[in-house]
């Protein structure tokens, strides 16, 4: 039977070699000689014993016959009905014409033929058609890149064919050459994986991931092709906040990330390769313009890097994806224009300031109509700069991050890579003006263990003589807008940070016996200036407690005060004269000598001991203006307006009847109306709203409402009103 | 293991002035920065150092950017696998093209199939992939295997390596040690086969070096290895 079998085989293929290379004879013959080959492999025919013996090398015939290239007659096949069942050898004919490279007749697909190839052999073939190109033969290679090429939407059949294609080449990875291969593996790696469905996504990250771990070369290309598909194609970043976009979304990046950390566990030194490569493509970088689409990209890459801030390579990657994050707002914060006008206005004191950041969205609609950088710094123009825009979206993201790391009980350890990325950079970030509220929502989320380490390394910044002179100057700066804003901070806790600041300051006078000179002794008065601004907000609060009050008359302040070097009068002019007078009422401090500040902000002695960077006038905790991100920051921040002062203890006691209970935490209890106030305030239409909340306010103040000019120097006015005044 | 080598060297750390006034942890900054990284002066990567306390202090090399040169002896644990050195590593990913180990937890190293010797057998069971020994069924090699293979090549750059399970002394840690454990621990059975000639002969072999007592055990061991190998192989 053997010999009959190979006979019939041979006799067979000389008949379809004869007839497929004669011209066009007639259809007729050629395929009743096909079939009649066929024939053979007909399962129905039990008669003939030894099907597989004849099948196996007919089929390569036809493969042979198939490769040199001659269209296959396949319609006439299906017209001559002749099924195809081979389970025995299993053939997925579909896929090795397509490898071969034969053309294959459009009605191709309605044959009901149910022939599959095993896996092995269908990895076999791609290994053969890899090893060719060197030799040569790139027909099948060809064919092979160009089904990894698809364009445009993919029908069900070509992404059946992708499907396969991709699950076989995962198999060859070991002999893909970035010589020869280089198509193939440029084809492979422009593949967005947002374009396909979940199987096929599957198929190609598990190509991906085998790449990775066969050859030590391709880990980067790897790499670099995961992180690219971080951000959708543009269609897709479109409707990302619709229900179709979660959904590819969710379809897409929670396997990208699977397949980074599968590329990890294979190939451990790949991590470290990770960081550099999700720094290098980032979509906005500094120096650039913000446009909608390299903000929505932007928004999409940091969801990633949080994502994997908090996954499964966290230990590897996860310090230098928070360190990017906080540099990229860094770089979108000081490319917002800061206008120095609101601050050189000297006719304004600095509380004042944040008293009238209100009045300017009223008058400055039309100024920005035209939506250019703004002029003034204010809530509104920054609405609508799309820069600040950025800035916002992101801070929020990384405030959501936070609360998230607070609940997986990782926050000490983001904390902490926050505060070392913190002192490298924004510290000493020329008057950086939101990026710093990360770490004050960090403490305010944790107040006992970040607050603390918070506080502790500024105050130690500022001690330690070996620091330059300008981190020493900013850190001060922040310890002491940090202790006045942050209302989550206890007074004791205020009051101890104070204490070492006031030892600091008093032992500089005693070991450097000088007179005054802003230049000279810089730190110094800064330091003094910061223990000023802090005892401006929490003075009364800490008076009201017995122990603290003790505790703040035993400090050697005034001693300070009345020093040689005088930093009365170094120190900037409205802060002094608030400190005075809330002093002089607490009686904790009378100064002998009268000062006359002329409505002064700043004297030139402040500009002296500020220095080029004026950091007199650096207050790093002023009231956020990103509208998003201050709503996280709002329930945790004091605002002047409502902090209560020590003059205001002549006010009587009637107003505490009015239901405002647990006054001794200052501004707590006006959370409600805060949240009135500041919902209304950019629009002055409410003016009888608030002119009732003002008149509440005003009972409290005993400061004299008069509009003229000569009654600015009082800085704790709300709102010129009609309100009584109660002096 | 081999590859492996700690080597005494002596080294010149340039340190940057404005770390003079610690000089030692700049020192170790500089040394860590070369770890897990192949170098061309040692000969392999670096993995482990033992710096003898530094002298806190050193030469300044003047020049546009003036740098302080520290001298300092360390001992250095190298790796350096060259080709035909036994490596021992963990399995991660078995496939039916290739075996994914990881070498001292970090370097990779891929075994294709084509480089496993035909005693082996792909096969999956409860969904993982395993290879069998024809031979010795409980010769396992699966995810968490650690393995001992021969190095063909490696990339220093990207420090991968690329193995052979050919060599009969290569497979699975546990079962060649087993095995080398049998062959030390031999005991003598009388038997009438051929099998008990041989086994015979073993023990003669080895009372004769105990008597001398001045060869090593494990040569002859060898030897007795190689032969039950060969008697697998024709089973």
């Amino acid at each position: 039977s053997i010999a009959l079998s190979f006979l019939l085989t041979s006799h067979a293929a000389a008949a379809i070699t004869r007839e497929a290379e004669r011209k066009r004879r007639g259809r007729r013959r050629r395929r009743r000689s096909i079939s009649s080959a066929l024939l053979l492999l007909n399962p129905r025919l039990k008669s003939f014993p030894s099907r597989r013996l004849i099948g196996v090398p007919l089929l390569l015939t036809l493969g042979g016959f198939i490769t040199r290239q001659v269209p296959l007659p396949l319609p006439s096949l299906a017209a001559s009905r002749i099924s195809f069942d081979l389970p025995s050898i299993g053939f997925n004919f579909r896929c090795v014409i397509s490898l071969m490279g034969v053309e294959v007749a459009t009605n191709y697909a309605k044959m009901e033929e149910d022939i599959s190839l095993t896996d092995s052999q269908l990895v076999y073939s791609f290994r053969l058609a890899l090893k060719s190109v060197s030799s040569g033969d790139t027909e099948s290679y060809r064919r092979l890149v160009d089904v990894m090429n698809p364009s445009g939407r993919l029908a069900p059949d070509e992404a059946a064919l992708l499907l396969t294609s991709t699950k076989a080449l995962s198999g060859a990875v070991a002999d893909i050459d970035d010589l020869h291969h280089e198509k193939l593996l440029k084809a492979i790696f422009n593949l967005s994986l947002w374009n396909f469905g979940p199987d096929v996504i599957d198929a190609l990250l598990e190509l991906i991931v085998s790449l990775a771990a066969s050859n030590g070369k391709h880990v980067d290309s790897c790499l670099d092709m995961l992180v690219s598909n971080f951000t959708p194609p543009n269609k897709v970043l479109d409707m990302l906040k619709q229900p179709r976009g979660l959904e590819k979304k969710e379809r897409v990046l929670p396997r990208v990330h699977a397949a980074l950390k599968n590329i990890s566990e294979l190939v451990p030194m790949a991590a470290s390769r990770l960081s550099s490569i999700v720094l290098e493509q980032m979509p906005w970088k500094s120096k650039r313009n913000v446009d909608q689409w390299s903000m929505k990209r932007q928004l999409i890459y940091v969801e990633n890097m949080f994502k994997l801030e908090s996954g499964a390579i966290r230990e590897f990657v996860g310090a230098n994806m928070l360190k990017d994050v906080m540099n990229v707002l860094r770089d979108l914060d000081v490319a917002i224009g800061w206008d120095d006008i609101l601050h050189d206005d000297s006719s304004k004191g600095v509380f004042m300031i944040e008293l009238e950041d209100e009045n300017y969205a009223d008058g400055d609609e039309d100024a920005d109509a035209d939506g250019k950088l703004p002029s003034t710094l204010s809530e509104k123009s920054l609405s609508k700069n799309l820069t600040a825009e950025l800035l916002d979206s992101l801070m929020v993201q990384t405030f959501e991050h936070l609360e998230s790391s607070v609940s997986n009980k990782r926050l000490s350890e983001v904390f902490d890579t926050l505060l070392s990325s913190f002192k490298d950079t924004v510290l000493n970030t020329y008057k950086s003006k939101f990026t710093q509220f990360v770490m004050f929502y960090a403490c305010a989320l944790d107040p006992e263990h970040c607050g603390t380490e918070f506080a502790s390394e500024l105050i130690d910044m500022f001690v330690g003589g070996h620091n330059p002179l300008t981190s020493r100057m900013s850190a001060v700066a922040y310890l002491a807008s940090f202790l006045a804003r942050g209302k989550f901070l206890p007074p004791a806790f205020v009051a101890s940070y104070l204490g070492r600041l006031v030892d600091w300051c008093w032992q500089y006078c005693v070991m450097h016996d000088g007179d005054m000179n802003p230049k000279l002794h810089q730190v110094f008065y800064s330091g003094c200036q910061a223990m000023m601004y802090i005892l401006c907000f929490r003075m009364r609060l800490m008076v009201e407690i017995p122990l603290l009050k003790s505790q703040l008359f035993c400090m050697p302040i005034d001693k300070i005060f009345k020093h040689k070097l005088d930093p009365l009068k170094v120190c900037l002019p409205s802060i002094v004269e608030e400190f005075l007078k809330q002093a002089k009422a607490a009686r904790l401090f009378t100064s002998s000598k009268t000062f006359v500040f002329e409505d002064l902000l700043v004297s030139n002695l402040s500009r002296d001991f500020g220095g080029l960077e004026r950091l007199d006038m650096f207050f790093p905790f002023d009231p956020c203006l990103l509208k998003n991100a201050d709503s996280f920051i709002r329930p945790n921040y004091v605002y002047w307006k409502y902090v209560r002062t020590t003059y205001h203890e002549d006010i009587d006691d009637d107003d505490e009847e009015d239901g405002s209970d647990g006054e001794v935490e200052g501004a707590a209890e006006f959370d409600d109306d805060m949240e009135e106030v500041i919902i209304s305030r950019s629009y002055g239409d409410n003016d009888l709203e608030m002119d009732e909340f003002d008149y509440a306010m005003n009972k409290m103040s005993i400061t004299p409402r008069n509009n003229s000019s000569a009654g600015l120097r009082m800085p704790s006015r709300i709102r010129p009103s009609m309100s009584p005044e109660s002096l | 293991m081999e590859g492996l080598s700690v080597v005494q060297a002596n080294l010149k750390v340039y340190v940057d002035p404005s770390q003079s006034k610690n000089l030692s942890s700049a020192i170790f900054r500089e040394l860590s920065a070369l770890l897990f990284k192949y170098n061309d002066a040692f000969h392999g990567v670096l993995l482990a150092y033992n710096v003898h306390a530094p002298e806190n202090k050193g030469r300044i090399l003047p020049g546009v950017h003036p740098f302080i040169a520290v001298r300092l002896e360390a001992k250095l644990l190298v790796f350096s696998p060259k080709p035909d050195m036994l490596l021992e590593g963990k399995v991660v990913k078995v496939t039916e093209e290739s075996i994914h180990v990881i070498v001292l937890g970090f370097s990779s190293a891929i075994i294709t199939d084509e480089a496993i010797r035909n005693e082996f057998k792909y096969k999956t069971k409860h969904g993982q992939g395993l290879y069998v020994n024809r031979s010795n069924r409980r010769h396992v090699i699966k995810a968490g295997t650690m393995i001992r293979f021969v190095v063909k090549s490696m990339n220093e750059e990207t420090l991968h390596i690329y193995g052979s399970l050919m060599p009969a002394n290569t497979g699975s840690v546990k079962i060649l040690e087993k095995f080398s454990e049998h062959m030390n621990t031999e005991s003598v059975t009388i038997n009438s086969t051929p099998k008990k000639r041989r086994s015979k002969e073993k023990y003669e072999v080895t009372t004769q070096i105990t008597e001398h007592g001045s060869i090593v055990k494990d040569a002859p061991s060898q030897n007795h290895y190689d032969r039950e190998i060969k008697k697998s192989r024709r089973s």
